[in-house]
């Protein structure tokens, strides 16, 4: 896709002039002053495009020192700026209203202590997810944070706020996180938290950046929790029949999938009942997960059990499924459940499509209260269209990914429809991500209460609106 | 004056009998948990709705004068202490709870519903409400929230933070607003719980109820001395257990405890050790007897298994007794509060030690030890010329050496009034500067519990430069705004 070019705005190249203008950059261009920094500057290329909107340039800060000059010059020179990481999900959010620079938090990506006696590690925003693991892998350590795109940093990841199938167990990034630096549009760099897991001291700026998408000031530093890596996983999988609504084109009026188990396997069919047996069950699962191409196709349901007892915990769990498990690694292969074959398998390797979003170009969020899970699931059903859900089952957080070419109005009309079966239930829609020309006539965030207040705390912080304007819901 | 009119004019939005304005019974609100600070409120308020307490605010506004909320009293920082010139809402009104919904493991609470409550409300199916702060049975939720309260399970468990799914707050402009852990946008409920009453103040929770776990298994071990105990600790956590709870007790504290409420613990005892290990059977049975290794390997002389609910009430009464239990051994103590790495513990054991000699005040120390959370007890005779003054300052190099160590000055009891002018030695201006943004946003004329967290107030200001309306490049017809 070509990427349509900012437009330049008014001086942009010439001497400072913004309000935040520092005397001593005296009468340098934006350029010059980039440059002045002694940071590496690039001209922005085809491929930097922020949700298809192209910045100027491109730096490659090395420290949180380096980070705080390029926001001072952009402060001094009205810059947009967006913060990047792995790039991996760049194409989430509304695209920024403007966006001058770019700053690749590629450079940042050291690990400047591990302390593993303490449980906790803190890490530049650039390292990339899969190397942290590798550092704290050595030490018999991880971050329990599933994340569902290769190559994220640990910046995108908190920016971004995304979560996988453990969160079930040990919460999201934002549970996780124990302190943090940023730096803000004007060069102030702050941190909150610490280096300990139990600490009340000030507010919590960890919080408030995690899912701020870069509107609210750039992450240079995370420090996190860590966990001892679990010495055995099982994953029990079993296949649940499509919703009747799809498969019959009758509409029931109780649950997607009728009242009762299925004759013979003894297991609860309706996907809620499969979430409420497992969360009152005491084998505490770790995740709960569903895979389901709606909105005809068989659902899949794969829960984790981990620990030193992960083998009796996996038997209750598939005593509680009612299926006669057969030993074997086919789990891995879970895609082939034939439809009709309502069995348990259980193993030590993940279904293939665990822990992975099921679609990248265009792809929504749904989050219902547990109980609300079968309605959730007939709402995306009753759409007709062909979507892949996926996501978390026990905390009722899926993932939904629609054809890449679905048009505008049809995405628009899927996500008004959603919305309205999901509202009643407490339930909620947003567009994660979807190319702009599609997503122009769709509320990508839906309605959010509290977004007055939001609006303030971006003045207060932004008040110039020079991060990732526009990125956020209500067009933060 | 203002807050004459301010009086007047609550009394009409409120019920009879809901303000208070008597002296004497003023005095009753005069301080929270943290008895050495008083101040006598100029106004005490009992509302019993959000809108009640919406339209204090209102008035607050239209007047100017500063409000403080309060819930039972239990805070330990004087985050609840009152403003003569100011009003202060106490939520013990407001203590229904709205709904119990197990099937999405949450309940709906007021704020005045005391944190014991919720777990005793759900217990009979099964459920209970995770944090649990010593004064658990009058400490309310509203208070928790403001607190971000931890308690001994945090270990495994969290804190108040991880549990709340979401909140209804009146903010400083008197509005009602609901934070949703699933909204999207700002971590609104992430950044308001623990922040003190400076916010806004709490309305309704809706907390997450945990799964009662299917075993509990504790554990105490006694060691000659603290540096074995210590050992212990790092081997469990190092074994990659995570146990809900390890708490630990020096001989001074033991002592304590025995006078107080005659604990039993094993005799010449230099600390003990409490290990709670709590889940599924299989997996506790395991981790229990590598537990119980690992002590007897750093040289645990005594171990103790609690067999069932009465023998761990036993194991933990020395415990739970601790604090008030130092004034069987010395007429007047202060109760600290600080945070260091794990690893660190030995040596700023050691150095309490030190400080301890030095200005010849004891100090007890009772900690949750797999947290680095230290609580010292600095024990003082007020009756003693300048003890008190020796007291302080053993207590608040405590907390210099908590900084010195990289951890907090608080763990679990706030920053109040009583840590305030610690601040600026945990963080930089800088720090403190944004933090007092996310303040100006939620509350900019300063109303909501002022004076509290943060050492020197702050005018917020206008927002400079905001863009109101269009922006130019849209308006210009240069952009579009998605």
């Amino acid at each position: 896709m070509d990427a349509p070019h900012n437009t330049p705005r008014p001086g942009a190249d010439e001497a400072p002039r913004g309000p935040g203008a520092d005397e001593a950059m005296g009468g340098l261009s934006a350029d010059e002053a980039l440059r002045a920094t002694g940071v590496t500057i690039r001209e922005a290329g085809s491929g930097d495009a922020v949700a298809g909107v192209m910045p100027r340039w491109v730096a490659l800060p090395e420290s949180t020192e380096e980070v705080a000059a390029l926001m001072r010059v952009s402060a001094g020179h009205d810059l947009a700026v967006v913060p990047v990481g792995g790039g991996t999900r760049l194409h989430w959010g509304n695209p920024p209203e403007r966006c001058d620079l770019l700053v690749d938090t590629c450079c940042l990506n050291e690990i400047p202590e591990h302390a593993s006696g303490d449980l906790v590690v803190r890490v530049q925003a650039g390292v990339t997810m899969e190397s942290l693991a590798e550092t704290l892998a050595a030490r018999g350590q991880e971050l329990a944070l599933d994340v569902p795109v290769g190559g994220s940093t640990v910046g995108g990841v908190l920016a971004t706020a995304v979560a996988g199938p453990r969160r079930l167990r040990y919460g999201t990034a934002r549970d996780l996180l124990i302190g943090i630096t940023v730096v803000l549009a004007d060069g102030t760099i702050a941190r909150s938290g610490g280096k300990v897991v139990k600490n009340v001291a000030g507010y919590d700026l960890g919080k408030l950046f995690t899912g701020s998408y870069g509107t609210l000031g750039i992450i240079t530093e995370a420090v996190f929790r860590l966990h001892p890596i679990t010495p055995a996983r099982r994953w029990i999988t079993a296949g649940l029949p499509a919703p009747r609504t799809a498969a019959t084109g009758s509409e029931g009026s109780g649950s997607p999938v009728g009242p009762g188990t299925v004759e013979g396997s003894g297991f609860p069919v309706s996907p809620r009942a499969v979430s409420v047996a497992l969360a009152a069950s005491q084998a505490e699962p770790s995740a709960v997960e569903l895979d389901w191409l709606a909105p005809s196709g068989v659902l899949t349901v794969s829960a984790l059990v981990e620990g030193v007892a992960a083998e009796g915990r996996a038997a209750a769990v598939r005593d509680l499924l009612g299926g006669t498990a057969g030993e074997s690694g086919t789990t891995g292969e879970s895609g082939e459940w034939p439809v009709g074959s309502y069995g348990v398998a259980e193993g030590d390797k993940a279904p293939d499509w665990w822990g992975v979003l099921p679609g990248e170009e265009v792809l929504l969020e749904l989050r219902v209260p547990p109980s609300g899970v079968d309605g959730a699931l007939r709402a995306v059903a009753r759409r007709g269209l062909p979507a892949r859900v996926r996501g978390s089952l026990a905390s009722a957080v899926l993932q939904v990914a629609l054809p890449p070419e679905i048009g505008g109005p049809e995405l628009a009309a899927f996500v008004s429809g959603v919305r309205g079966d999901v509202g009643p239930l407490g339930g909620r829609l947003t567009v994660l991500a979807a190319p702009p020309e599609q997503a122009a006539p769709v509320d990508r965030w839906g309605p959010v209460g509290a977004l007055p207040l939001m609006r303030r705390v971006k003045e207060r912080f932004d008040p110039d609106r020079r991060m990732s304007p526009g990125r956020l819901a209500g067009g933060i | 004056m203002a807050l004459n009119e301010l009086v007047r004019r609550v009394a009409g939005v409120l019920p009879a009998g809901a303000v208070i304005t008597d002296p004497v019974r003023l005095r009753t609100y005069e301080c929270d948990g943290l008895t050495h600070h008083r101040v006598v409120p100029g106004v005490v308020v009992l509302p019993e709705s959000a809108e009640q307490i919406a339209a204090v605010v209102r008035l607050c506004n239209e007047y100017g004068v500063p409000f403080v909320a309060r819930g039972a009293g239990t805070g330990l920082s004087g985050g609840a202490l009152p403003r003569t010139d100011g009003v202060l809402i106490v939520t013990s009104k407001m203590r229904r709870i709205l709904r119990v919904d197990l099937e999405n493991r949450r309940a709906v609470v007021e704020p005045g519903v005391t944190n014991l409550a919720i777990t005793e409300a759900v217990r009979e199916h099964g459920y209970y409400y995770a944090p649990d702060p010593s004064s658990q049975q009058v400490c309310t939720i509203g208070g928790n929230v403001a607190e971000n309260s931890g308690g001994a399970h945090c270990l495994k468990y969290g804190f108040t933070v991880n549990h709340v799914l979401a909140l209804e707050i009146v903010t400083p402009d008197g509005d009602i607003v609901t934070l949703d852990a699933d909204d999207p946008g700002y971590d609104l409920l992430g950044a308001f719980v623990g922040s003190e009453g400076t916010l806004g103040i709490t309305t309704g929770v809706t907390v997450r109820l945990s799964r009662t776990p299917e075993t509990v298994t504790t554990l105490l071990a006694a060691f000659e001395n603290i540096e074995q105990g210590g050992q212990a600790v790092s081997a469990i956590i190092g074994g990659g257990i995570v146990p809900a709870a390890i708490e630990m007790m020096d001989a001074l504290a033991i002592a304590a405890a025995e006078a107080a409420v005659a604990c039993g613990y094993p005799a010449g005892a230099g600390a003990v050790l409490i290990v709670e290990l709590d889940g599924p059977e299989a997996e506790v049975a395991h981790q229990f007897a590598e537990v119980e290794r690992l002590c007897r390997d750093s040289g645990a002389f005594e171990l103790r298994t609690a067999a069932g609910p009465q023998e761990r009430a036993a194991i933990w009464k020395g415990r739970k007794s601790a604090f008030a239990a130092v004034g069987r051994i010395s007429p007047a103590y202060i109760v600290q509060d600080g945070v260091v790495p794990r690893t660190a513990l030995p040596n700023v054991l050691a150095s309490i030690d030190r400080l301890s000699a030095e200005h010849g005040i004891r100090v007890a120390n009772v900690f949750h030890a797999g947290d680095g959370n230290l609580h010292p007890l600095v024990l003082f005779d007020d009756a003693e010329p300048g003890a008190e003054e020796r007291a302080g300052l053993v207590s608040g190099r405590i907390l210099d050496l908590c900084i010195e160590h990289g951890g907090s000055i608080t763990g679990e009891h706030g920053v109040g009034v009583d840590k305030s002018r610690y601040m600026p030695k945990m963080f930089t201006d800088d720090d403190l500067d944004t933090m007092q943004l996310v303040r100006c946003a939620f509350d900019p004329r300063g109303l909501s519990n002022p004076g509290k967290v943060f050492p020197t107030p702050r005018l917020c200001g206008e927002v400079p430069g905001v863009r109101r309306g269009v922006h130019p490049l849209v308006e210009s017809g240069r952009a579009e705004q998605f």
